[in-house]
């Protein structure tokens, strides 16, 4: 069927003629930024000629590239990435989940207590949550547990969005203080510490990073060749349009929100397992920084627009400013402002680009 | 619904008995009486606020009728929206296109009723995109629309091309009944002919069409009959063999009404 042209209509499938994909601008994007980086490092006087993501002196590994920061970016980032996996399926349906930090809070209080070991160096668990019963349980519990939660606060953020007029951004908002309020009675403020050794694989070692990847090539797969993501781009395109073709367009909008949340409650579940503990105040700010992700992907916050590739190219971006941040030595207290500067000028650019594109056809 | 006597209802896809709407005290349609047999074209006419779109919101759901019977295919039926009446086969391409500006053209042509495989997965069951690529050639080729890359998405088009589209769309779909809103209202001439293209195969194919139409040369052409509207009433119905252009203006400027719709002179 490709490169073939068709009798009177002149119609074609040409794949050569397929839209400049937006994901190759952004891979652009990351490369470049790296490029700035590795001449900071080379140009700034402090920095003794280091190198940032490449290896040109030495030949520890045998690789041009320096292995041990890219672990490391991609580490720091994977946690936030899950969740921006779905934060990117509920901003394409023309939504948005504030929820996601503090629900990740909440589902690593209540999962971890889930997972707690009975005794530590022989003494009996000081931070236990629950009576003997909830000791030393298989690692599919805590895990059931977590994604039930999760499910749960995405199908009541869905149904509140899709029943009422509510508009996503002040449901979501609630959710966030329910769910902060959430995981600081669960334990009155109390950490949740002392899983069991299987629960603390979960999260060890490079495990965070295996589990966005699985997570990302599955949500891909999802939006990309599954109905329900072509629903969701539908949803987020033309709302009244995807109604009126015979979608279901308030089922399928918690089933989105439902996916995000049991996102978060994953990302929740990495994350106290890397830690080894679950506390009140964790995931300040994820909710957000899943959104930049997202943005800095190319996606539209008016839905209709955006992918798993662009969001993971996205996180790659936040994870490579800000490790190239810490290692221009930038001071802390720097750090976030220029990353809330960054995401403006990444919107900025996204929308003069389009602006530019819509003009030339 | 058991007042209503359905005679002869063999051939009649459509048929309207008193059907009135009001906006508190505007009458916009007043006891409109109409009927459309199987594989029928018909035009409506009449000036702007004559009653034509009002009458057509009541036959798609869009809006609640004050009053009166619509008997589709046989049955009195009260859709309670748009999506009612297509479900029941009423197909429309409303005058604000109904398409996602995000998606390409088998995306949308596609749009609810997509071909999948492994249907057991439920929601989650694949998109056949090659099944779909293939249905999206062939029909636009069979309704002679050009389109230069099927692969490009709706906001990348003209506006003559995103109604060809649309208007694909709903040729494909296959209703027992099909209403188009001026759909030509904002098109060129090339693009005008491929609109009215799709209408001659849908006569072809025999499906019946309500268009709502300003241009007398294309309601000459395509319809065999023009139904057309003054302030809320009709006041013709005319075969096309028995009438021409000028006989049409006099009906909608108000320089004459056919005496079966004369209500000054029956009251």
């Amino acid at each position: 069927m490709a490169d073939q042209a068709h009798g009177v209509g002149g119609l074609t499938y040409d794949k050569s003629k397929r839209a400049w994909p937006n994901e190759i601008n952004i891979f652009m994007a990351l490369v470049i930024i790296v490029l700035i980086f590795e001449l900071m490092g080379q140009v700034l006087p402090y920095m003794n000629n280091q190198s940032f993501l490449f290896d040109f002196n030495t030949d520890r590994d045998g690789t041009i590239l320096n292995i041990a920061r890219l672990k490391i970016i991609i580490l720091q980032v994977s946690i936030i990435g899950i969740i921006s996996l779905g934060v990117t399926q509920v901003i394409i349906s023309g939504g948005i989940d504030l929820s996601s930090g503090p629900l990740v809070a909440a589902t690593a209080m209540i999962v971890m207590s889930f997972a707690q070991t009975e005794l530590v160096n022989g003494n009996p668990n000081p931070k236990a949550v629950f009576g003997p019963w909830a000791f030393d349980l298989p690692v599919i519990v805590p895990i059931i547990v977590g994604l039930c939660f999760g499910a749960m606060i995405g199908a009541i953020n869905g149904a509140f969005i899709a029943f009422t007029r509510i508009p996503p951004f002040i449901a979501t908002l609630g959710m966030f203080l329910i769910c902060r309020g959430i995981a600081q009675w669960w334990t009155r403020g109390q950490p949740v510490s002392f899983p069991t050794e299987s629960y603390a694989w979960l999260g060890s070692g490079m495990m965070p990073v295996i589990w966005f990847a699985l997570l990302a090539v599955l949500c891909h797969f999802l939006l990309r060749y599954t109905v329900y993501g072509k629903h969701t781009y539908a949803i987020g395109s033309n709302e009244d349009a995807a109604r009126m073709s015979g979608i279901n367009v308030k089922r399928h909008k918690i089933l989105v929100y439902m996916i995000a949340s049991m996102l978060a409650a994953i990302a929740a579940i990495v994350l106290s397992s890397k830690n080894l503990t679950a506390q009140s105040g964790m995931g300040l700010f994820y909710e957000l920084f899943a959104i930049a992700m997202a943005v800095i992907g190319g996606i539209s916050l008016t839905g209709g627009r955006g992918s798993i590739i662009g969001t993971v190219l996205g996180a790659m971006v936040f994870g490579v400013i800000q490790s190239g941040f810490t290692y221009v030595k930038l001071d802390a207290y720097f750090q976030l402002m220029a990353m809330g500067g960054i995401i403006i000028g990444a919107v900025v650019l996204d929308q003069w680009r389009q602006q530019r594109a819509a003009s030339r056809s | 619904m058991s007042g209503i006597e359905l005679h002869d209802m063999g051939d009649i896809i459509l048929e309207t008995r008193d059907l009135t709407k009001h906006y508190g005290g505007v009458h916009a349609l007043e006891g409109a009486d109409f009927i459309l047999r199987k594989g029928e074209h018909v035009a409506i006419m009449g000036d702007n606020g004559a009653g034509k779109s009002t009458f057509v919101r009541q036959i798609t759901g869009v809006e609640q009728r004050t009053r009166g019977e619509i008997i589709f295919d046989g049955k009195p039926v009260h859709f309670d929206g748009p999506l009612d009446a297509r479900r029941a086969g009423i197909e429309a391409v409303f005058q604000t296109l109904a398409l996602a500006d995000h998606l390409d053209v088998p995306d949308n042509l596609f749009l609810g009723r997509e071909k999948t495989k492994w249907d057991w997965l439920g929601p989650f069951r694949l998109l056949d995109y090659k099944a779909m690529r293939a249905d999206t050639l062939a029909a636009l080729e069979k309704t002679g629309v050009k389109i230069p890359n099927i692969n490009n998405t709706i906001e990348r088009m003209s506006g003559g091309q995103r109604q060809c589209v649309a208007i694909a769309r709903t040729a494909s779909f296959h209703s027992k009944l099909t209403i188009m809103d001026e759909p030509t209202a904002a098109l060129g001439v090339q693009e005008t002919a491929q609109v009215e293209n799709i209408i001659r195969t849908l006569k072809e194919q025999g499906e019946p069409l309500i268009l709502i139409s300003h241009n007398m040369r294309q309601v000459m052409d395509l319809v065999d009959r023009i139904i057309v509207f003054r302030r809320g009433r009709i006041v013709a119905n005319l075969n096309k063999s028995e009438t021409d252009g000028q006989d049409v203006v006099a009906y909608i400027t108000g320089a004459k009404t056919q005496p079966e719709y004369d209500i000054e002179g029956v009251t």
